[in-house]
């Protein structure tokens, strides 16, 4: 069977590689999501702190022989508690300045983690082994999948699901959800604000990890791979909005099928081929696919 | 401000000696680097073209390198495969970067604060993927080889005193161009959008059209810095369009002072020294200039300019606080 001279499977098999980058994206975009919407700070590092969880993962299981599962856990707490050590000293100085202040900021400890892992670790990467369970690919009929790859989809997807429910179902994503509309009247309601703030922003970049660590077996392990990740991504929640969270799983998810769409028929665009959609919408939709006129 | 804080001698003077200065270094070689301060020229140039944007319109891109980049690459392909004259490929290169920075700007102006940042950025990225795929531009080598060429068929740019002055004059040109832009009656709108948009839109001022012109001078400007860079290094690479330069060019403005025309010029030389003087060190340039970043951003907002401006400010209210307490009330207001 083919499409515009194309073999169905290809396309296929694009797809589903599409899905496991857009997974990514949807989780990053969404950590993004969730900092901005609270913390009303565009993290620029991100990326730098997605990086860090993978050299997290890697770094506890040659010193210590944690393996893959327990650092899935362990590496985004550690960096969730980096975070929260971050916005303590630096980032609650400037809430309620112009937040390019914070976009800024954080660009600047981009260059300082980068940079750091760069002097200790070099720039060429480490592998990092795929866990046996998941050793082993899987015929799909169209493709044959590694059985990693259809790993991340889905905890990707479980990550997605459960941050969603937890902001929009649980006590504490009540008291969130009210601190981003009305922080003063929250707190005067005697919800510790402050506190909330830190621990969003924890948990925001403790996802970031989360998404390094799962990236870690299919990259080489290495201080640059988060920062071109981090434009994308920005790309990505310029075309979604940074309004919602189904938003930004579901922009993210689009976004790395069509790019591996892209590769299909014009393999050379596949880097580019988001930011001419960011640009596309730009021109149609200025607010973005799910905008309300934000910032 | 109605009257000037520095009399104006001291300010004329300060120039004259400068100028005096910049004009003596190439004769001196042994005391200053001429290539090293012809680079803090271009720098300056690249940080006060930005600074149009950042500091006069509030507008904060975060993909300057795309324009200075890409008028590096366009002018070294004029010179080097077109085998055009330095100032026709100079033309050129500031002309891609100008189309680049109007087309960047009718996009990114359609949203505003950190989304117009990081639609600059995304937009950059691409404009890097696309030099970094082009045949000409060698990729990671970088191009390189470029010819400086003779400037107006008699000028040979090989003498490296001869390139010293046409920097220098190119430069200079440029900067008072910036100066007369930003003190100009369309300089005035540009400040009265960045202080209040609702209230320039609402006196009829075409907004939108504004900023797009901004971005199109500002990336202009960048680009004549970028193609300045190409004849002096004989290189073009993918640094100069790599995000990391939009960074310096941030970082450049911020330590200045962005509240001033000619602060980013301090930046330019105070962030190429610290590039300069500290190469040895490898990986941990990187982190030092991410250290000034953090910095600069938590403690030091007006930069040197501002500070400067701020001593002077707060030292004539006091000596005049007894009799004019309402000047520092203003100062208040403003701060």
């Amino acid at each position: 069977m083919d499409l515009f001279g194309i073999p169905i499977q290809a396309f296929l098999g694009q797809i589903m590689l599409g899905l496991v980058n857009g997974s990514f994206y949807a989780v990053l975009s969404l950590g993004l999501a969730i900092i901005f919407g609270i913390v009303k700070i565009v993290n620029f590092a991100h990326g730098a702190f997605f990086m860090t969880g993978a050299f997290v993962a890697f770094l506890i299981g040659r010193h210590f022989g944690i393996g893959y599962w327990p650092a899935l856990i362990v590496a985004p707490l550690i960096v969730a508690a980096i975070g929260v050590l971050v916005e303590r000293l630096l980032l609650r100085r400037i809430y309620g300045l112009d937040p390019i202040y914070g976009l800024l900021l954080t660009f600047g400890m981009v260059l300082v983690i980068e940079g750091g892992f760069r002097i200790a670790f070099g720039s060429s990467g480490y592998p990092y082994p795929v866990p046996d369970e998941l050793r082993g690919v899987t015929n799909l009929g169209f493709m044959f999948l590694p059985n990693y790859r259809i790993f991340v989809i889905v905890a990707a997807l479980v990550v997605c699901a459960a941050t969603w429910f937890v902001i929009e179902r649980t006590t504490i994503g009540a008291k969130l959800r009210a601190a981003t509309e009305k922080a003063e009247l929250t707190q005067a309601f005697g919800v510790n604000v402050p506190l909330l703030l830190t621990l969003t922003y924890g948990a925001g970049v403790g996802l970031a990890a989360f998404a390094g660590v799962l990236a870690a077996p299919i990259q080489h392990v290495n201080p640059s791979m988060g920062s071109e990740l981090v434009i994308i991504v920005f790309a990505i929640v310029v075309i979604g909005g940074l309004g919602s969270i189904s938003g930004a799983v579901f922009t993210g998810l689009m976004l790395g099928v069509i790019e591996g769409l892209t590769k299909v028929f014009y393999a050379e665009g596949s880097t580019v081929i988001v930011f001419v959609v960011m640009a596309l919408v730009l021109l149609l939709r200025p607010a973005g696919l799910f905008g309300r006129e934000e910032s | 401000m109605s009257f000037p804080l520095i009399p104006r001698g001291v300010v004329i003077a300060f120039f004259v000696i400068l100028l005096g200065l910049l004009v003596a270094v190439p004769f001196f070689p042994t005391v200053v680097y001429p290539v090293f301060v012809m680079r803090i020229m271009c720098m300056a140039l690249f940080a006060c073209a930005f600074n149009i944007l950042l500091g006069h319109t509030g507008i904060l891109s975060f993909g300057h390198a795309a324009f200075f980049g890409s008028a590096a690459y366009i002018t070294g392909y004029g010179l080097l495969h077109l085998g055009w004259a330095p100032e026709f490929s100079i033309l050129l290169g500031v002309a891609f970067a100008t189309v680049l920075g109007a087309i960047f700007g009718a996009l990114a102006t359609r949203r505003s604060g950190i989304y117009l940042a990081m639609i600059t950025l995304a937009l950059a990225q691409l404009v890097y993927f696309v030099f970094l795929r082009l045949p000409f531009t060698h990729a990671e080598d970088g191009m390189q080889g470029v010819p400086r060429g003779t400037l107006f068929g008699f000028i040979n740019l090989r003498s490296d005193l001869n390139l010293y002055f046409m920097v220098l004059i190119i430069v200079a040109l440029a900067l008072a161009l910036i100066h007369r832009i930003i003190n100009s009656p369309f300089g005035e709108v540009l400040r009265a959008i960045r202080d209040h948009e609702p209230r320039a839109q609402s006196l009829g001022y075409p907004v939108a059209r504004y900023k797009i012109m901004a971005f199109t001078l500002s990336a202009g400007l960048s680009g004549l810095a970028g193609s300045l860079k190409v004849i002096i290094y004989q290189v073009a690479s993918l640094r100069d369009v790599h995000w990391s330069m939009s960074g310096d060019v941030i970082l450049m403005t911020l330590v200045g002072g962005m509240n001033s025309v000619f602060g980013p010029v301090i930046g330019a030389a105070i962030v190429s020294a610290l590039y300069y003087y500290f190469s040895g060190f490898g990986g941990w340039v990187t982190v030092m200039v991410g250290s000034v970043f953090i910095i600069c951003v938590l403690v030091f907002r007006r930069g040197v300019a501002g500070q400067i401006r701020h001593l002077l400010e707060t030292g004539r209210a006091r000596s005049a606080a007894a009799s004019h307490s309402e000047i520092k009330d203003k100062q208040n207001a403003s701060h």
